[in-house]
């Protein structure tokens, strides 16, 4: 069976696994897990500059804006006014349109602020951004940030950086089923295997940084990631078996000594 | 020029003293920030970059000069 391409606001994109930028021990660390991660498209934060060590390096030395998307997020924002400057000021730095909107509404659980992200996403689409957003894994919230103009839904698997694997496969299962826009799990993944069970269930992309960044060897496991994207993928689009209670025996019986 | 002229603004939080008159965009050459990677506020709102040699700097001012780091 012949992939649909993974296209996100009329823009096409080779890999389904886009990884974050962020908690790795340096640049050139990152660097060398996005190459063998082969995504596309990277996650990074708006923040202030050192003004006081001029000569530190910067991400863009590292990961060249012309080569791999960019897609800058709104981490740290508690509000939709936060998440509007913070991508406003994103935009003036390299005019990113396409743009992760995750506003957050609990320092302890990273969970997100529905009323709020939902108040952001209609916002900045009239604003003119391509809006990808972090969500909960509510098929109803999911319904309403569609209507209200995002171009790629985004739940949670677990909370950030927890690693915990995908908690309500039925939930995306009833997101799939419901929404023709790309659905990219985003947060929660602890290893290959969660990445896999995400493509397995249809969603059409896996976002991944902490599993990556603070894997004892990133490079080696942006590369486990890469696979599982793409054999959970190939699962997915192979239509699986019907799971049965009982055994079916493999071999016929037709011949049996 | 005499220190009591000097006047005081808040850049990325950090007070900072300039000569009065000085320019935005004398702000970012001294700081060596390459404007193609950052962005600017002044007072809130965002500065078209291709302004700033336009722009002179009032005492008060709060500037936010922003740049891409990594994240999730």
């Amino acid at each position: 069976m012949i992939d649909k391409r993974f296209k996100i606001a009329n823009k096409i994109f080779k890999s389904r696994l886009i990884v974050g930028t962020g908690k790795y021990k340096s640049f050139s660390e990152c660097a060398k897990a996005i190459k063998t991660s082969g995504a596309d498209i990277v996650t990074v934060a708006v923040r202030r500059v050192n003004i006081s060590n001029k000569n530190k390096a910067r991400l863009m030395d590292y990961i060249d804006p012309n080569k791999i998307t960019y897609l800058p997020n709104t981490a740290g924002c508690f509000t939709a006014e936060d998440a509007i400057r913070t991508l406003r000021l994103a935009r003036e730095i390299g005019g990113w349109k396409l743009v992760k909107l995750e506003v957050l509404g609990d320092k302890k659980n990273l969970f997100p602020e529905m009323i709020e992200t939902l108040r952001s996403t209609e916002l900045l689409t009239k604003e003119g951004f391509k809006v990808m957003v972090y969500c909960n894994d509510d098929p109803l919230m999911a319904k309403r940030l569609e209507n209200a103009g995002a171009v790629a839904i985004m739940p949670l698997a677990a909370p950030i950086g927890s690693g915990l694997g995908i908690q309500n496969k039925v939930n995306i299962k009833i997101i799939r089923k419901q929404t023709k826009l790309p659905l990219i799990i985003d947060a929660g993944i602890g290893q290959a295997s969660d990445a896999s069970i995400a493509m397995e269930l249809g969603c059409d992309g896996v976002l991944i940084n902490t599993a990556i960044a603070k894997a004892k060897n990133p490079s080696q496991m942006a590369e486990a990631m890469k696979l599982a994207v793409i054999s959970g993928r190939k699962s997915y689009l192979s239509g699986r078996i019907n799971p049965n209670l009982f055994g079916s025996a493999s071999t016929t019986n037709k011949g049996i000594i | 020029m005499n220190i009591k002229n000097k006047i005081k603004i808040t850049v990325n939080g950090k007070q900072m003293q300039i000569i009065p008159k000085f320019t935005l965009k004398s702000l970012i050459t001294k700081l060596k920030m390459p404007l193609n990677k950052i962005a600017i506020e002044l007072n809130k709102k965002i500065i078209d970059k291709n302004r700033i040699s336009k722009i002179r700097l009032k005492k008060g001012d709060k500037i936010e000069i922003v740049h891409f780091i990594g994240g999730g």
